[in-house]
């Protein structure tokens, strides 16, 4: 365990809206290959943390290093899967052309996607099960079908980190089941996977890895060790003993 | 000169030509950038951008003299941009939302204008008079040269769009996500941007200020019905643009005190109205027509479902009922009844109906699937 890489690096990062602190000087350390949930209340600065970390919003202070080199450098590694809510899904376009998108990264300015390209997207719908939907206008899927198009645009990207902004809101048992079964394969081929997440009682099945957050980080670290009562306790300021009597 | 006399006259007459030449250009440029406009939720920026163009056009007079198009519109193009850069500025300085700083730009700008123009029109120059056309529009001030502008302005904004395609496209759609995968967010809005006041500033002399606006979004609206596909809809958008120059074109031509502009928009509109009422995927006319069939579909398959429980419970699946018994529905069955002899799943005897082996099989796949 201790002579893994680091993956993530996050120091001093400080994110205020109108002088209002929303991230309190994080420091964040991400081992190379662990299923890591952020958790923490409404308002904890989760989804801040990961806009931060890929540089959409643009922190007061603080750095991030990917494989111990700044994130700039390293975006080709990085993916990236939105919350579902951020984007209007009555946009012309197909769930293939979506995951198509998940190839204009590597291709950079100008060059259009080709066969090649297709063909991965293709091979990722598969993945999340939508292949028979790749033609349909993304207006006429379901919420969970649409967050598994959002799946398969990070896949496609095929990098070694993935951030993932709320992957489980709003899907029902079936579609939380199959994704949750690709980030464990992604964690399986060494990839690093840090989820949004919301769900407390799911914690300790879905992840090996950890952090609390709540404006300033309260814990990171394996799930074993760290995810107990006082840290929740800690985290959301009342006893969640009940939520997690497993 | 009536309608079929212009579409004769177009290809010969000089001025015609060139107007209708003018127009045409002007809407497709406006429908393709338009329909940025609108997916990216901006309607009100065109609006924003012509009202604020306008004491542009005004202080451009003041300092050169002239009334020479060209010189004016770039002074609009000036001041356009700088209306849309305080836009911007006011919405991610303040906390105050998109539609107030385009409301506080719109006026703003648009009251000095009013202002510089007044104050022109007092001075005791021959050559003040006509600088109002920029509010209305006046397309028969199109010259050769104009038309030119138009055409190497649109031609230009075509090869970018060509060029650029992906990047506008996800762009577009999801600009956060664009960010993360390295592209420069801000270059490729400030892109989209710029042309938008681009066109806005060539329709100012066709158009005008006030109407503007219209000439960027019904083209994009009325395109969006019909498909989507966004490469279709760009197109479509172009297409009817243009449509809406030619037509309203010779509209005005045809008649004798007809403005060109407002008639312009006016076509453009009734693509809209069109569009939204026959459009069969978004259309209200065939979602209330696909609403009916589900409708009455549903009706056939209730009736069905009674007719097949009450049938199950008898050796004989033919077994005459009573058509009283249906009644249960609400008068639905005479209808239904008469549809389900056509399928020959019922036979209709007297007062009573009875199931055949069709109908009996229909109603067990039924649910099934």
């Amino acid at each position: 365990m201790e002579d893994r890489k680091i993956a993530v690096r996050v120091d001093d990062l400080t994110v205020a809206y109108n002088y209002k602190p929303v991230l309190w000087d994080i420091d964040l350390t991400i081992p190379e290959s662990v299923l890591m949930a952020i958790v923490g209340p409404n308002g904890a600065g989760k989804s801040t943390l990961i806009k931060a970390i890929l540089g959409i919003i643009e922190p007061i202070a603080g750095s991030v290093t990917i494989y111990d080199k700044p994130y700039e450098k390293q975006r080709k590694l990085v993916a990236y899967v939105p919350q579902k809510g951020s984007v209007d899904w009555d946009f012309p376009t197909t769930a293939l052309d979506v995951v198509m998108m998940g190839t204009y990264g590597k291709l950079g300015w100008i060059k259009r996607p080709g066969q090649k390209e297709k063909k991965a997207s293709l091979e990722a719908l598969e993945k999340v099960g939508m292949l028979p939907f790749k033609n349909r206008q993304i207006s006429q899927l379901s919420g969970g079908q649409q967050q598994r198009v959002f799946l398969a645009r990070a896949l496609v990207q095929d990098a070694a980190i993935y951030f993932m902004d709320e992957p489980f809101q709003g899907v029902d048992a079936t579609t939380e089941i199959a994704i949750i079964n690709i980030l464990k394969e992604l964690r399986k081929a060494g990839k690093t996977v840090i989820v949004v997440h919301h769900d407390l009682q799911t914690v300790p099945e879905y992840f090996d890895w950890v952090t609390f957050l709540n404006v300033k980080k309260i814990a990171t670290g394996p799930v074993k060790d760290i995810f107990n009562d006082d840290n929740l306790t800690k985290t959301y300021g009342i006893n969640y003993k009940v939520a997690v009597n497993k | 000169m009536d309608l079929k006399e212009y579409f004769s006259l177009v290809f010969s007459d000089y001025t015609l030509r060139t107007i209708t030449l003018g127009t045409a250009i002007l809407g497709a440029i406006c429908g393709m950038l338009g329909s940025f406009a609108v997916l990216r939720k901006q309607s009100l920026l065109g609006d924003a951008i012509s009202h604020a163009a306008l004491p542009g056009i005004a202080l451009a007079f003041m300092i050169t003299g002239t009334k020479d198009t060209n010189l004016l519109l770039l002074g609009a193009l000036v001041s356009g941009l700088i209306g849309t850069f305080w836009i911007r500025g006011i919405i991610t300085k303040t906390h105050l939302k998109s539609d107030t700083a385009l409301g506080l730009v719109l006026s703003l700008f648009f009251g000095f204008g009013m202002l510089l123009l007044t104050f022109i029109q007092k001075q005791p120059n021959a050559n003040q008079a006509g600088l109002d056309k920029y509010l209305f529009g006046q397309a028969a001030t199109l010259v050769e040269k104009d038309v030119t502008l138009m055409a190497i302005v649109t031609g230009i904004c075509l090869v970018v769009l060509l060029l650029f395609w992906k990047e506008f496209k996800i762009l577009l759609f999801d600009a956060d996500y664009t960010k993360t995968l390295g592209f420069n967010t801000r270059f490729i809005d400030i892109l989209i941007t710029f042309f938008i006041v681009l066109a806005i500033v060539l329709g100012l002399q066709t158009v005008g200020v006030v109407l503007m606006s219209a000439m960027l979004l019904a083209p994009a609206a009325a395109a969006r019905q019909w498909t989507n596909r966004l490469s279709v809809m760009i197109l479509l958008a172009a297409v009817f643009g243009a449509f809406s120059g030619v037509l309203g074109t010779a509209i005005s031509a045809s008649q004798n005190n007809l403005s060109t502009g407002p008639v312009i928009v006016l076509v453009a509109s009734v693509f809209v109205l069109f569009s939204f009422i026959f459009s069969p995927g978004r259309g209200v006319l065939f979602k209330q027509v696909r609403f009916w069939q589900n409708r009455r579909d549903l009706k056939l398959q209730k009736t069905l479902q009674f007719m097949f429980d009450i049938a199950k419970t008898h050796e004989d699946i033919s077994h005459p009922h009573a058509i009283k018994i249906l009644n249960n529905f609400q008068g639905f069955a005479k209808t239904s009844l008469k549809e389900m002899e056509e399928k020959n799943w019922v036979k209709v005897q007297g007062q009573e109906w009875s199931l055949t082996q069709d109908g009996y099989n229909a109603a067990e796949n039924l649910y099934k699937q």
